[in-house]
């Protein structure tokens, strides 16, 4: 009788680490869902699969950093130049006034992306395109390394950090003796709030405003949109703008999360997956995918990857999987049917 | 005078498909070849050899086989630092195990180990298309890094985790290992370099190539007049990994000597091959070739520059390195998006006219 209930008060509590590794899993989902929901606008709108927007987000985040910080942007720069030893203004923003010039900064981007870059390739293979913004990824990288230096930066805009005694708290109860709730990171939370709100409001813009109903008419059909008046080079500004601004949002939420540094570019590239899981083209497929991705990865590096295969494993099972389910339904998730005509 | 086809008549079907019809350009290829065999590795020094010959040879291979999958049958692939790495462990694993055979056969099983592991990847491009492929070839990239990283047996059981080619020798002469000629070294990678280009080039004008630029141009379309998609793809994918393979076993063993698979044959080396394949030119073997010796002199370049003669520190310097080669790759996307092979047609042309300007 002894033996039995010992027995099986280690399996649940298994069973609960395992529901938390869940809960975990869907949080990183989250984040990932965040970086992917610029890739679903940029290529909506453009047709264009951009591989810089994980390096959208760490510039901004560094951006972002560096305006708290009052660093001299290009410091180590003009000091291997000229031989000066600049490096910060000296003061400290405020974390809203840092967040509004780092959007600022970002639309300015935006407007240099189009201006010096899309502009010309329009009408190109998409191919080309994806490999300008390859091309873009590097510039940024060095561009943002240059003007802010390459060192770890914490970010600290006031999101509340660690396990959230709340949640711990208030799911105590469900476990035995030894189980005192499930662990959950403030952090992931807020992003989680942040993250909903994003989705929401975004859908509302598309949904219920004019330039909302101008970026649906491009994402449609370009000429269409073009021979009824809209302007395709200030849809992409607006739609690069936004882009901006979710890879600054996603910046700050990763930044907060692990430090500013390059490895926040490489978000990107799980990005990937899951948007061929969600399909390319829709945004809420750009959640599920990431939800979907954050828990598989999660719970098979759990249950598979760590006990047999010597873990790690969270490198590439988002790959894999993504091929996997490619090779079955080829368009994701939620995308539109691929028609290919001769 | 000096480049002129004027009086050059072909009189049969091989002479008008030679691959340089113009005799200047034939002359120049075979002062060349002269120049690269008979002239070079008398002169050549370990700084030459270490950090421009040997690198640009190597890669010029890895960009030939990757050239024939994007360039040649327009499939877009990430997964060159992985295939690379296969063809590196398969060698390492081959001198291991049988230390008497020779090397150069450890070098051309290899690279069809490769091949074999590039068909297995390949097989999902027969559904999946364009950017949906990049990320299918992005999960070999990254699975295989992860295997040859966790499966000890990979890499002997080694404590660090590192592969070391051992001493082999071609001829008597040493070609790996601590003691080596910058001249042994040299003349293994542009025996492998001419071997391949000369392949490449005679496979992608052949029954092989023109299928593979069908599938290119428009798969369904060449399904209709009678391409097979399945036989194209696959081999398109395996003779690139074959080239890609050999490139990876030549840079760990003859190159690089040791290697740490994450750090040797990551994403970042995949992204630098599709780089020299944009920059040198789509659908081209010369692209190759230009496009492999750009990438490997623009940092030897801006490093010479920076912080050789401005003083600049190394960090930023490698920072200006990134800014720079976005910038090429875009400007070279929006000025010539068929690269310097595409410049040096531009230039032929030029040069059959001049000093004539029509």
């Amino acid at each position: 009788m002894c033996r039995t209930a010992r027995g099986s008060n280690i399996m649940s509590a298994e069973f609960y680490y395992g529901v938390e590794v869940f809960l975990n899993g869907l949080m990183a989902g989250v984040m990932y869902s965040l970086v992917a929901l610029g890739f679903v606008l940029i290529f909506k709108a453009s047709g264009i699969f951009n591989y810089a927007q994980g390096v959208m987000a760490l510039f901004a985040a560094l951006t972002l950093v560096g305006f708290q910080n009052g660093q001299i942007p290009f410091a180590s720069l003009i000091n291997a130049i000229f031989g000066t030893n600049l490096h910060s203004f000296g003061w400290h923003l405020p974390a809203l006034l840092a967040i509004l010039l780092a959007v600022l900064v970002m639309i300015l981007f935006a407007i240099l992306v189009e201006r010096l870059v899309l502009k010309h390739l329009v009408n190109q293979e998409p191919i080309i395109l994806f490999m300008a913004t390859i091309g873009l990824a590097y510039f940024m990288e060095g561009f943002g390394d240059l003007m802010w230096g390459s060192e770890i930066k914490k970010l600290d805009i006031g999101i509340p950090q660690g396990g959230n005694g709340w949640v711990e708290s208030h799911t105590a109860f469900l476990g035995g003796d030894d189980f005192y709730g499930f662990y959950l990171d403030s952090l992931d939370i807020v992003a989680a709030i942040v993250a909903v709100a994003l989705v929401a409001s975004l859908v509302l813009f598309s949904q219920y405003t004019k330039t909302g109903r101008a970026l649906r008419a491009v994402a449609d059909d370009h000429q269409a949109a073009l021979s009824v008046g809209i302007s395709l080079r200030t849809i992409w500004v607006i739609v690069w703008s936004i882009a901006g601004f979710v890879a600054l949002v996603a910046g700050i939420m990763w930044g907060a999360k692990s430090g500013v540094q390059f490895s926040l570019s490489l978000i990107a590239l799980k990005a990937l997956p899951v948007l061929m899981l969600g399909g390319f083209t829709s945004i809420p497929g750009a959640i599920v995918g990431g939800l979907i991705i954050g828990v598989g990865e999660k719970m098979f590096e759990f249950l598979i990857g760590a006990p047999y295969l010597g873990g790690a494993t969270e490198n590439w099972f988002a790959y894999v999987l993504a091929l996997l389910f490619l090779v079955f339904r080829p368009q994701g998730l939620f995308g539109e049917k691929i028609i290919e005509r001769v | 005078m000096l480049y002129r086809e004027a009086g050059d008549f072909k009189t049969s079907y091989a002479k008008d498909n030679q691959t340089f019809p113009i005799k200047f350009d034939r002359v120049a290829y075979y002062i060349l070849l002269v120049v690269a065999f008979g002239v070079v590795p008398f002169i050549i020094n370990d700084y030459w050899a270490n950090a421009v010959i040997v690198p640009f040879l190597i890669y010029a291979i890895a960009t030939i086989g990757l050239n024939i999958l994007i360039g040649y049958c327009g499939q877009l692939s990430l997964g060159t630092g992985g295939f690379m790495a296969v063809g590196a462990f398969a060698s390492y694993k081959l001198m291991t195990a049988f230390p008497e055979v020779s090397i150069i056969i450890h070098i051309l099983l290899a690279g069809g180990i490769t091949a074999l592991v590039g068909m297995a990847f390949g097989l999902p491009s027969l559904r999946i298309k364009g950017f949906y492929l990049a990320v299918a070839t992005l999960a070999a990239q990254f699975f295989l890094v992860w295997l040859f990283n966790r499966v000890p047996w990979f890499y002997n059981n080694s404590a660090s985790g590192q592969i070391s080619a051992p001493e082999r020798s071609v001829f008597g002469i040493n070609v790996t290992g601590p003691h080596v000629d910058a001249w042994a070294q040299y003349m293994i990678c542009l025996v492998f370099v001419f071997a391949s280009a000369w392949l490449a080039r005679n496979l992608t004008r052949g029954t092989m190539g023109r299928s593979w630029m069908a599938i290119r141009d428009m798969d369904i379309a060449a399904e209709i007049i009678g391409v097979n998609p399945l036989k194209a793809k696959l081999t398109a994918f395996g003779v690139s990994s074959f080239f890609i393979g050999i490139a990876g076993a030549l840079l760990f063993t003859v190159y690089l000597g040791a290697a740490e698979v994450g750090e040797a044959f990551g994403i970042s080396k995949s992204f630098l091959v599709l780089f020299m394949v944009i920059i040198g030119g789509l659908g081209s073997i010369f692209g190759s070739f230009a496009g492999a010796a750009f990438m490997v002199l623009l940092p030897v370049l801006l490093k010479n520059i920076l912080v050789g003669a401005l003083n600049w520190p190394t960090d930023l310097a490698a920072h200006f390195q990134l800014l720079i080669v976005g910038a090429l790759i875009i400007a070279f996307l929006i000025l010539e998006p068929h690269g310097l092979a595409q410049l040096w047609r531009v230039a032929k042309e030029k040069l059959r006219l001049w000093p004539f300007p029509h």
